[in-house]
C-alpha cells in the first residue's frame, strides 16, 4: 500500500477548480475520514457535509471518482488502486452551495410536486386500516419506503441532467410507495402529478438510480409501476 | 404529454411482432442475394402482405417521431411547438413514402 | 465514458437510442428504394445492383443489426415497464446482444450464399 494518497477536491461553486492534497494512507480509512482530515489538518476553508458517519443519514453523499456515493460507507481501498488519485466532487444535478456541499431545495420541491406526501383525506377514518404485510401493494410500498432522500439517485440520473424539469427517481419512488398505500386518499391527484411531461414517462430505464442507491432501493421498478398505473388510468 | 408515451408503447408492441416477422422474412428471402424479381414475385397481388406492411408503416410513422422527439428535447436545445411541427411533418412523410412503397411492391 | 456510465443499463439505453436514430434516418431511403418498383421490376433491380458492393453490403448488415438491437433492447424495456421484469443478472442485456449477433451473422451468411 502506498504511503500517501493524492486527493483532488473541487473548490468553488459551478465555477472553480480542483485543489490537490496529499493525505497519509491508512489501512481502513473511508473517504469521509480523508475529507475530514483535509478540512481539519490542511484547509479549514473546505466545505462539506456529514452527520451520522455510519451510513444512516445520507448527508455525506458526493461524487467519488465519478460515481455518486456515501463517503462514510466508501473505503478508500474500494475506489482507488495503488497509483490512482482520489477525486471528490459535489453531487451532479444540484446547484453547488460551496465546494462539496450542494443545494437540496429543488430536490425536495420535486418530491412535493410528485405528491410524495401522505394524503389522509377530508375526514378521519372510523377505524384503523388493516394492511396485511404480505399483500402485493404493501410489498411494493415496503420496497421503497426506506429512502432517506440522500440525492445519490438524482445525481446519477441522466434524464435529470438532460431535462431539468424531470421529477427524478427519488420523488417518483416516493410517489409509488404512496400509490400503494391503501390508506391514502389522494391517488387521482398523485397520478396526475406524475403523469405529465416531467413525470414517470421521461424515464428511459438507464437504471443508474438502481445501480447506485446505497440502500438497495430500485427506483427503476417503482417508476415502471407508475407507468403501468398511468396506463391503466388512461385506459379507463 | 402522456398520450405520446402511450402511443409509443402501444406501437412498440405492434412493431415487436411486425419486426420479428420482417426480420424473419428478410433472413429467409435474402438467401443467395437480393433480387427484385424474387421480392416482387412474393409481394405482387398479395393482399395479406400489403395489409401487413400498411399496418407496419402506420405503426412506425407513430413510433419513430415520438422517439426522435425525446432525443431532440434531451440532447439539443430544440423543443416546444416548432419541434413538434417538424416531427409531425416527418410522420406524414413516413406515411406517404411508406404507403407508396407498399403500393409499388403490391403492383398498383 | 464517465465512471457512473459504465454499467449495462446505460450501455443498453445508448445502443437502443443510437440504433433508433439510425433506423429513423434509414427508413425514408428504404421506402424510396422500394418505390422504384413503381417503374417496373427492372428499375428495382437496377437499384439493387448498386447495393452489390462491399461498402453498401456492410451498410445493409449494419442496418439489419441496428434493427435487431432496437427490437431486443426494446423488448427489454417493455418487459421492465409492463411485466415488472426484474433484471437481476447480466443475463438480460447479454442475451439481447447475443440474439442480435446471431441475426447479423445469419444475414451475412444468407447474403453471401450463391
Amino acid at each position: 500500500m502506498r504511503e500517501v494518497l493524492g486527493v483532488d477536491v473541487w473548490r468553488g461553486t459551478e465555477q472553480g477548480a480542483f485543489q490537490a492534497f496529499a493525505i497519509p494512507r491508512r489501512q481502513h480509512q473511508t473517504v469521509l475520514d480523508v475529507v475530514t482530515e483535509i478540512q481539519r489538518e490542511h484547509d479549514a476553508t473546505l466545505s462539506y457535509r456529514f452527520a451520522c458517519r455510519v451510513g444512516m443519514c445520507g448527508s455525506c453523499a458526493m461524487v467519488v471518482n465519478g460515481r455518486p456515493r456515501w463517503t462514510c460507507r466508501t473505503r478508500v481501498n474500494e475506489v482507488v488502486s495503488d497509483d490512482e488519485r482520489l477525486r471528490l466532487e459535489p453531487l451532479r444535478n444540484f446547484a453547488v452551495v460551496k465546494d462539496l456541499a450542494v443545494e437540496m431545495t429543488q430536490f425536495f420541491d420535486k418530491w412535493e410536486a410528485a405528491h410524495g406526501y401522505f394524503e389522509p383525506g377530508p375526514q378521519p377514518e372510523k377505524d384503523f386500516a388493516v394492511v396485511p404485510p404480505d399483500t402485493k401493494k404493501r410489498q411494493f410500498a415496503n420496497a421503497g419506503i426506506e429512502c432517506i432522500g440522500c440525492g445519490v439517485c438524482y445525481s446519477a440520473c441522466d434524464v435529470v441532467s438532460w431535462d431539468r424539469g424531470y421529477l427524478g427517481p427519488a420523488a417518483l419512488n416516493r410517489a409509488w410507495t404512496l400509490v400503494n398505500d391503501i390508506r391514502d386518499r389522494g391517488q387521482r391527484e398523485r397520478l396526475d402529478a406524475v403523469s405529465d411531461n416531467n413525470g414517470c414517462q421521461a424515464c428511459h430505464t438507464h437504471m443508474s438510480c438502481t445501480r447506485f442507491c446505497p440502500k438497495g432501493i430500485e427506483p427503476t421498478y417503482a417508476i415502471a409501476g407508475l407507468k403501468r398505473a398511468m396506463f391503466r388510468w388512461s385506459a379507463g | 404529454m402522456a398520450i405520446l408515451f402511450i402511443a409509443q408503447r402501444v406501437t412498440a408492441f405492434v412493431l415487436a411482432a411486425a419486426v420479428a416477422v420482417h426480420l424473419g422474412t428478410i433472413l429467409y428471402a435474402v438467401r443467395g442475394g437480393l433480387m427484385a424479381a424474387e421480392i416482387l414475385a412474393r409481394t405482387h397481388g398479395n393482399m395479406q402482405f400489403a395489409l401487413f406492411y400498411a399496418v407496419f408503416v402506420i405503426a412506425v410513422a407513430i413510433h419513430a417521431p415520438i422517439g426522435l422527439r425525446n432525443i431532440f428535447r434531451e440532447w439539443t436545445q430544440w423543443g416546444g411547438r416548432p419541434l413538434d411541427a417538424v416531427l409531425a411533418a416527418f410522420s406524414l412523410l413516413l406515411v406517404f413514402l411508406g404507403m407508396r412503397a407498399v403500393f409499388a411492391v403490391y403492383g398498383v | 465514458m464517465r465512471a457512473s456510465h459504465s454499467h449495462r443499463g446505460f450501455v443498453a439505453a445508448m445502443l437502443h437510442r443510437l440504433s433508433g436514430i439510425a433506423l429513423a434516418v434509414f427508413l425514408p431511403m428504404h421506402f424510396l428504394a422500394l418505390a422504384t418498383a413503381l417503374n417496373g421490376a427492372d428499375a428495382l433491380d437496377k437499384f439493387l445492383a448498386i447495393t452489390h458492393q462491399p461498402l453498401l453490403e456492410f451498410f445493409e448488415v449494419s442496418i439489419v443489426v441496428a434493427l435487431a438491437i432496437h427490437l431486443t433492447l426494446g423488448l427489454r424495456v417493455l418487459a421492465v415497464e409492463f411485466f415488472d421484469f426484474r433484471e437481476r443478472t447480466l443475463a438480460a442485456v447479454s442475451i439481447c446482444l447475443a440474439a442480435v449477433f446471431a441475426v447479423g451473422l445469419l444475414f451475412v451468411l444468407n447474403l453471401a450464399e450463391r
